[in-house]
């Protein structure tokens, strides 16, 4: 069984489905490959001895699938890797975890991020930063950093992230998989806990292509409990699985090739674009021209939601209390020892952001900043089919490194953060590695509803490129 | 006489009385049992959401047409943050630079009050206050209030009172709420400065909240312009500061001063999408508005010979004033049926506990009891007792008089014996009203009365004792 690490989630559902091996095996082999390996690299929270599921039934039947400890499901504890959380069990089921139920997935456990998602490095949880697993004094990126680093070490198939401003695809880049962000509205957010409500999107991460299909085609249902769910007819992504990409426009936003970007990213970049134009993509110069200020105007208004999302945990009806003689510092007091550093920094930006007198000059005219940025994609996508940037400025830094400077840190998702504010899909995948054997990712970004394009250009490299099949050394010892 | 003229301006927050709460499904009926009617949404638990019950949007849409509002078309929430432990999300969707109406008006019988604004927002929880302790429950939060403001141009504490009356009798006319003050189902916050007559600018306001009853409101806006005409009187400045009605000590007491006063950090909500009111909407809740108080009192006293007195005591129950109507359909008296409504009908709801929900008698049984006393057949008693016994059933009248024998004994004959008997054994009465004390025959009629156990006709028994004596 140790080939399982070498095939897709796809093929080992088939196996199972041929009788090759069961699915109590298969969980098994999974289990004990995280009980085994997870100690060097903590991309875990909980691990589940039996399997959270239903009866059930897709083409992804039978395999264990990690689900992110922001995602509420039923009876187990959910945390947001937040002390302030750090007793809550959730009371019902998200409803992208009732999709993975009903799809016959088995939930194999929680791993983790930042706490509440804010960060680029998972080194903002309460349970300690996760390593990465292609040097472990590196980071995994975040904010869904424990769900790159179990699937880039094979201890899982695939798992589910949640992105806001680059926290499935960044982590994604930093540990070699692949992290998809559906289009705003895709994947049903009931049952995620809110970071940013007008930005976050659940989405897959796993090693390829084809299990992101079909996992997308798991998740992406129209659902009544969230308002902001899209009500349309979901493609079968699995059709778009193509290898013929030729007349296909990508454009390359030269605002994302400037300043800041680490040269042997982009000549993994680079290589990438050759790949493409092989398959007789054409590639377009375009400008994105409200790009510089994506970084501030998603600070503004991913903290301002942030800020208030984060209000109801005030120690009253659930999750840790600090007892107080008065109310009003029972509520100071339970959030002064509940959130973390970066928590506490995102409040009060969002607070300040939101409050009487400042209002107009940061919130509402970040909204206005944000109305520029996806008139810029607009205009782009009358040219272009899809977009290709780099992931992140930067293979995984040290951990450590950037703790201490917060907007160095925020600069990691200088290139994801505008598919969030423009509510569009975007996708990263590995396109080669830095002379330390770090990993890169390049990030394609799509049109609205628009997957199905990402999927046939990311499908059709993969096709040709084994850098997806790479496996870090330290998942491989037996 | 006072050199100042009093403003006021009213807020008052009604719940609509939809069947489920205004972003989850949670009943709303009213539970003396804490914490029943409760969910992972409206108790705020992380990674829910809101979902708008579209039912509210209808009944504020007919509020706002009822009081000639302007309907914006494209609506969107905000959320108000604060904290507070009845409120589990620490912010309340509402409504705040676009609400659902604008620009209306009250028309009160000596003036019309101007609308300001009609929102839609969700209700907060109750807090139980205990010793050294409080209890939270929700089963109130998240139940559909609408919030209904009024310019500042009420003029006295009676001007707001009658304006309060006004507001509550429209939504129970077009049906949007029970308006039970003591549920807390309507509920009103009032604002009030005073300024030198003749003066344009307005003076500092004052909030006032926790009046629990109209009456209340008007007994603490009287309180309050006294306290501001003392502290102007004497030279100083109203402090523009919130208040507190305290019913016990009849007084306000200053609750938080404008510096105190919180910011809420309004901003769009998120997990809602802006909205559009159709026109469909508009259109369809326009027919469920019926006649309005105002329009019907007009009606009532051009249409009807009855006093304008008793015209507001239809006009204030929508229930009385259309079973009048019902009953004057099947037998057109208006004064003799306004009197048994007015009287024996309201007596009734009385021993009922004051409700109309028991109330089943038609309107063609009530108007035949009129009648059948209107036209002798029975007598006042009998067709109370009638109209006791089928007010909650609605027997058959007629079975009823035959199974009671209730029918008034009117034919001479059949009366004859019963006066000669009476007249036989009251030679002292009969004396006195021969010599002239005519309180002395009710007496006698009584005695007929007792004899034929309350069926005698009493105008053809006095009649004949009468000419039995005289002889």
């Amino acid at each position: 069984m140790e080939d399982l690490i070498n095939l897709t989630g796809f093929e080992i559902a088939q196996d199972i489905k041929k009788g090759q091996f069961n699915q109590e095996q298969v969980y098994t082999f999974f289990k004990d490959r995280i009980k085994r390996l997870d100690p060097s690299l903590k991309s875990f929270v909980e691990l589940y001895q039996e399997p959270v599921c239903s009866e059930g039934s897709s083409a992804l039947k039978g395999l264990p699938i990690a689900v992110k400890d922001n995602i509420c499901i039923k009876g187990k504890k959910i945390t947001c890797a937040s002390k302030i959380l750090s007793s809550h069990t959730a009371v019902y089921d998200a409803s992208s975890v009732n999709l993975l139920k009903k799809a016959g997935l088995n939930i194999i456990g929680t791993t983790n991020m930042d706490e509440f998602a804010f960060g680029s490095s998972t080194e903002n949880s309460c349970y300690g930063p996760t390593k990465n697993p292609w040097d472990t004094t590196r980071v995994v990126g975040g904010s869904s950093g424990g769900s790159a680093a179990a699937v880039a070490a094979r201890l899982v198939p695939f798992a589910l992230g949640s992105d806001t401003g680059g926290s499935i695809r960044q982590p994604a880049s930093l540990c070699g998989v692949v992290g998809f962000k559906p289009t705003y509205g895709l994947v049903s957010r009931y049952g995620l806990v809110a970071f940013g409500s007008s930005l976050d999107q659940i989405g897959p991460i796993t090693t390829n292509f084809i299990d992101c299909a079909n996992l997308l085609n798991v998740i992406c249902r129209p659902d009544n409990k969230d308002s902001t769910s899209a009500d349309l007819e979901v493609p079968d992504f699995t059709k778009s699985l193509q290898n013929n990409v030729a007349g296909l426009k990508i454009g390359l936003p030269k605002e994302y090739f400037a300043e800041g970007l680490n040269p042997e990213i982009k000549e993994a970049v680079d290589a990438a674009i050759s790949i493409f134009k092989k398959k007789k993509v054409k590639f377009i110069e375009i400008s994105l021209p409200a790009t510089e200020y994506a970084v501030a105007t998603y600070y503004i208004i991913a903290s301002s939601e942030a800020s208030s999302n984060l209000q109801r945990f005030d120690g009253i009806k659930y999750g840790l209390r600090t007892p107080a003689s008065s109310l009003r510092s029972l509520y100071a007091k339970s959030r002064q020892n509940g959130f973390g550093d970066e928590v506490k920094r995102r409040v009060f930006l969002g607070t300040y952001s939101l409050s009487s007198g400042y209002y107009e000059a940061y919130y509402l005219k970040a909204l206005k900043v944000r109305r520029l940025i996806k008139k810029d994609f607009d205009k782009a996508f009358t040219e272009v089919d899809v977009i290709l940037t780099p992931t992140s400025p930067t293979a995984a830094f040290r951990i450590g490194e950037k703790t201490q400077e917060p907007l160095s840190m925020y600069l990691s998702d200088i290139y994801t953060i505008s598919a969030n504010l423009a509510g569009l899909c975007a996708v990263s995948f590995p396109c080669g590695f830095t002379r330390d054997n770090l990993p890169v990712g390049v990030q394609l970004i799509g049109k609205e509803f628009d997957e199905a394009a990402l999927i046939r250009l990311g499908f059709s490299y993969q096709n040709c490129t084994d850098f997806h099949k790479k496996i870090p050394p330290l998942a491989m010892k037996s | 006489m006072s050199d100042f003229e009093t403003v006021i301006g009213l807020e008052v927050h009604t719940q609509l009385n939809t069947k489920s709460k205004i972003f989850c499904s949670c009943s709303t009926s009213f539970e003396n049992r804490p914490n029943v009617n409760i969910c992972p949404v409206c108790c705020g638990y992380p990674g829910t959401l809101p979902v708008f019950n579209k039912k509210v949007l209808d009944l504020a849409v007919r509020v706002c047409l009822a009081l000639s509002c302007k309907i914006n078309k494209t609506i969107y929430f905000e959320r108000k943050n604060y904290f507070y432990p009845d409120l589990p999300k620490n912010y309340q969707i509402s409504q705040y630079k676009m609400p659902l109406g604008e620009g209306g008006f009250l028309e009160l019988s000596s003036k019309k009050i101007r609308i300001n604004r009609i929102h839609m927002e969700e209700d907060a929880g109750k807090l139980v206050h205990k010793d050294d302790y409080s209890l939270v429950d929700f089963n109130r939060t998240g139940t559909p209030l609408l919030e209904i403001v009024s310019e500042p141009e009420i003029n006295s504490p009676q001007e707001a009172f009658d304006y309060l009356n006004a507001l509550k009798l429209i939504l129970q006319y077009i049906n949007v709420s029970d308006c039970d003050m003591e549920k807390g189902s309507l509920r009103c916050d009032a604002n009030i400065s005073l300024r030198k007559k003749g003066n344009t600018q307005l003076g500092t306001k004052v909030e006032l909240k926790n009046m629990n009853t109209f009456k209340g409101a008007r007994t603490a806006l009287e309180f309050e312009i006294k306290r501001q005409t003392n502290v102007l009187n004497r030279g100083e400045r109203i402090i523009q500061e919130t208040r507190l009605w305290d019913t016990d000590k009849a007084k306000t007491t200053a609750m938080r001063t404008k510096e105190q006063a919180q910011d809420y950090r309004y901003f769009p909500e998120p997990d809602l999408l802006d909205f559009s009111v159709t026109k469909e909407v508009i259109e369809k809740e326009k027919n469920f508005i019926g006649e309005l108080p105002l329009e019907k009192k007009k009606r009532f006293l051009k249409i009807y010979k009855i006093s304008i007195k008793e015209v507001d005591i239809f006009i204030n129950s929508p229930f009385l004033a259309d079973f009048f109507e019902e009953v004057l359909k099947h037998y057109p008296k208006d004064q003799e049926v306004s009197n048994w409504f007015l009287g024996p009908f309201l007596e009734q709801v009385n021993t009922l506990g004051g409700k109309f929900d028991q109330i089943k008698i038609s309107a063609h049984n009530f108007a035949k009891i009129i009648k059948y006393f209107c036209e002798g057949k029975i007598n006042n008693l009998a067709a109370k007792k009638i109209l006791s016994l089928s007010i909650t059933t609605d027997d058959d009248i007629d079975a009823i008089i035959e199974k009671e024998k209730l029918i008034q004994i009117s034919d001479r004959g059949e009366l004859e014996a019963f006066i000669e008997e009476v007249v036989g054994l009251n030679p002292k009465p009969v004396q006195e009203y021969l010599e002239g004390k005519d309180k002395a025959i009710m007496f006698l009629v009584g005695q007929v009365m007792k004899k034929t156990k309350g069926k005698a006709n009493p105008k053809i028994t006095r009649e004949m004792i009468e000419r039995r004596v005289k002889k």
